[in-house]
């Protein structure tokens, strides 16, 4: 598997990041950060990464369904995620989760028609004081109001 | 960059730099006595370096508490294996954001501390844990790592002082309980996040089987400050038994949400009158969590005459834990509230033991159908009788931190589950409000 110039430098600071013989501490970072370039977790990546690691392609798998932001099939481009934990309820986050599934017409973990858009309600992201808060990709957005999260996705939905 | 104004109210010694220009550049904190602490430290016996830390009272501001002096000197230091320096920047507690801060406005400050924490535990490398979510602090820190690597601050016999230190970092990739100290070091070892039966302590079979020293982003930034001006000057900004200022997520129904550095022991009710500036809406508080989802809940009475320490907590049977305050008015469902902190328990329980796995599930349907209008009598002492069913006989402290505010909120809000008993609706859902906020 090829991947960037970038991403192969990563990789390989990472397989040096870990005392000799574990390199399978890169193992984590490496499917987080190739999913990221190749778009989800697919098989190859899988298989890549387990040969760079030096574990089987089993072990991979065993590990990576434990952890939510690791994906074995494509999310939309703009992976919009909106935290309805205590601090954003409080906030009205719940209420601005519903208004996020009924305009872009799907639901949690769901993808839109045209790959643009994908959905998820998370958990507390860490902008509890600045809340309601929402994630896209790897963004932050803190007081996000029902209206601007509309600007937000009009936005991205026109960006070429 | 600051997502709130600072307080007048505030006591800076973690945030000094907090508002300065390119606040994260080293050259920045190289002109305000940056790194002028481990030059201290190193010139120390690493004894000393832990006797400083114990004279300051330094509490882990993870959540436990714990006093980080001691912990440093649980380290068999003439161990012959590596020893670690671990770096809990997973932050998820729920009402929590303030590593976040710290990380993103003064890297180099918690470079600092970890590398002092290295010199006394004579650890040669360190991984500061990130959770998979805070991807651009990564880069920041990242970044400051490399400038620290260049002006020699970081690698080989750092400043010809003989000490070697490389210093590491490592995304998670989404997932609460590997903020669990044993079920980061897991993760750091490319496993799912099971948590590890103890002892034996991360201190001595910590990351690699090796020993090692796990804390808190804000406990070690708190380290530099504690070696440059002295651990009694640290202590002294405290309470009797717990040194410094805590890193204070006001979030919630204030007027002014925000994080704030203020001394331990700040009145309850000064913060969220003075700091926070008010409840909204010019509405009364019904309920306060002090320290992130896990505490149990305080009602406005409660808060009367409260401290923000860990004494002041207990005393009320909570816990100063994370810092994060979740701050409800009047108007909020506490069943509502109830049930929302125990989807996210329910959704993170790792499943490795049952009481936790099956209660917190268990918990959540029964929350859910009580809000829905479904509940009966029995239902309210059964969440109480589950919840406590629960408490001290789960494999690790999620199950503890699902229990416990179930439990309080139970307890001290029970007339909220009998408004919502034969199928009435929610009291405080309203129609969604035509004006304004
Ligand atoms: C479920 C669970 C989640 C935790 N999450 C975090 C976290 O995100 N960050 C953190 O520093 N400590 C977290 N802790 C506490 C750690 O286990 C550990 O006590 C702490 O990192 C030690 O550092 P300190 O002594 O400096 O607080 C968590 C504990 C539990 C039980
Ligand atoms: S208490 Fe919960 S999170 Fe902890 S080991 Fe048991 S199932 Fe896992
Ligand atoms: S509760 Fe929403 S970001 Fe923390």
């Amino acid at each position: 598997m090829t991947f960037s110039p970038q991403l192969e430098a990563r990789f390989e600071k990472l397989l040096q990041s870990y005392p000799p013989g574990r390199q399978r501490s890169a193992m984590i970072p490496m499917l987080l950060y190739g999913q990221d370039e190749v778009g989800c977790v697919s098989d190859e990546l899988i298989d890549e990464v387990a040969r760079r690691v030096g574990v089987t392609p089993l072990q991979v798998n065993e590990v990576l369904s434990y952890y939510s932001m690791l994906h074995r099939k494509p999310l939309g481009k703009y992976h919009v995620q909106i935290c309805t934990n205590i601090s954003c309820l409080l906030h009205d986050g719940d209420k601005l989760w519903e208004h996020a599934c009924k305009k872009l017409g799907i639901g949690h973990k769901q993808v839109t028609e045209d790959g643009r858009f994908s959905l998820e309600e998370v958990e507390c992201i860490g902008a509890c004081s600045w809340a309601p808060a929402v994630q896209v990709n790897y963004d932050f957005h803190h007081f996000v109001k029902p209206e601007e999260l509309d600007r937000l996705l009009d936005g991205l939905r026109e960006k070429p | 960059m600051l997502y709130n104004e600072p307080s007048p109210l505030e006591t800076r010694v973690l945030t000094r730099r907090f508002g300065m220009a390119n606040s994260a550049a080293i050259d920045t904190y190289l002109a305000t006595d940056g790194y002028q602490a481990f030059v201290k430290a190193a010139g120390m016996k690493p004894e000393q370096v832990i006797e400083e830390v114990k004279v300051s009272n330094l509490r882990g501001r993870g959540g436990a508490g714990f006093p980080a002096g001691m912990k440093w000197s649980f380290v068999p230091r003439t161990s012959s294996k590596p020893k670690y320096i671990v770096v809990n920047a997973d932050e998820s507690e729920p009402g929590t954001c303030k590593d976040r801060v710290l990380m993103e406005n003064d890297p180099h400050q918690l470079i600092e501390g970890a590398l002092i924490a290295g010199f006394a535990v004579d650890a040669h490398a360190g991984y500061i844990y990130i959770r998979g979510e805070y991807r651009y602090l990564i880069e920041i820190m990242d970044r400051a790592i490399a400038e620290a690597y260049a002006k020699g601050w970081l690698g080989k016999n750092i400043q010809g002082t003989g000490f070697d230190f490389d210093l590491y970092t490592h995304t998670g990739a989404g997932a609460y309980e590997c903020g669990e100290e044993s079920a980061l070091l897991e993760s750091l070892e490319g496993k799912r996040g099971i948590p590890r039966i103890r002892p034996p302590f991360p201190a001595v079979v910590g990351a690699f089987q090796c020993p090692t020293v796990l804390n808190n982003v804000e406990t070690y930034c708190a380290v530099p400050a504690i070696l440059r001006d002295g651990g009694a000057a640290y202590a002294a900004l405290g309470v009797p038994k717990a040194g410094g200022t805590k890193m204070t997520c006001l979030t919630g129904h204030v007027n002014k949400p925000g994080v704030y550095e203020l001394r331990l022991g700040f009145p309850v009710k000064q913060m969220i009158e003075e700091v926070g500036g008010g409840i909204r809406n010019g509405k009364k508080l019904k309920a306060l969590i002090p320290g992130g989802s896990s505490c149990p809940v305080l009602t406005a009475e409660e808060c009367e005459g409260a401290t923000m320490d860990y004494d002041s907590m207990a005393l009320r049977k909570t816990m100063l834990g994370s810092g994060g305050v979740i701050i409800m008015d009047e108007d909020t469902c506490m069943v509502k509230a109830a049930l929302r902190i125990m989807r996210f328990y329910a959704h993170e329980s790792c499943g490795w033991c049952i009481p936790c796995r099956e209660g917190t599930t268990w918990l959540r349907k029964i929350l859910q159908r009580f809000h829905d209008g479904g509940g009966v009598r029995e239902d309210i002492g059964l969440i109480g009788d589950i919840a406590k069913n629960m408490l001290g006989r789960t494999f690790c402290p999620l199950g503890d931190a699902a229990a416990m505010p179930t439990i309080s909120i139970v307890e001290k809000f029970r007339q909220e589950f009998e408004d919502h008993l034969h199928g009435k609706p929610c009291p405080y859902e309203h129609a969604p409000e035509a004006v304004g906020v």
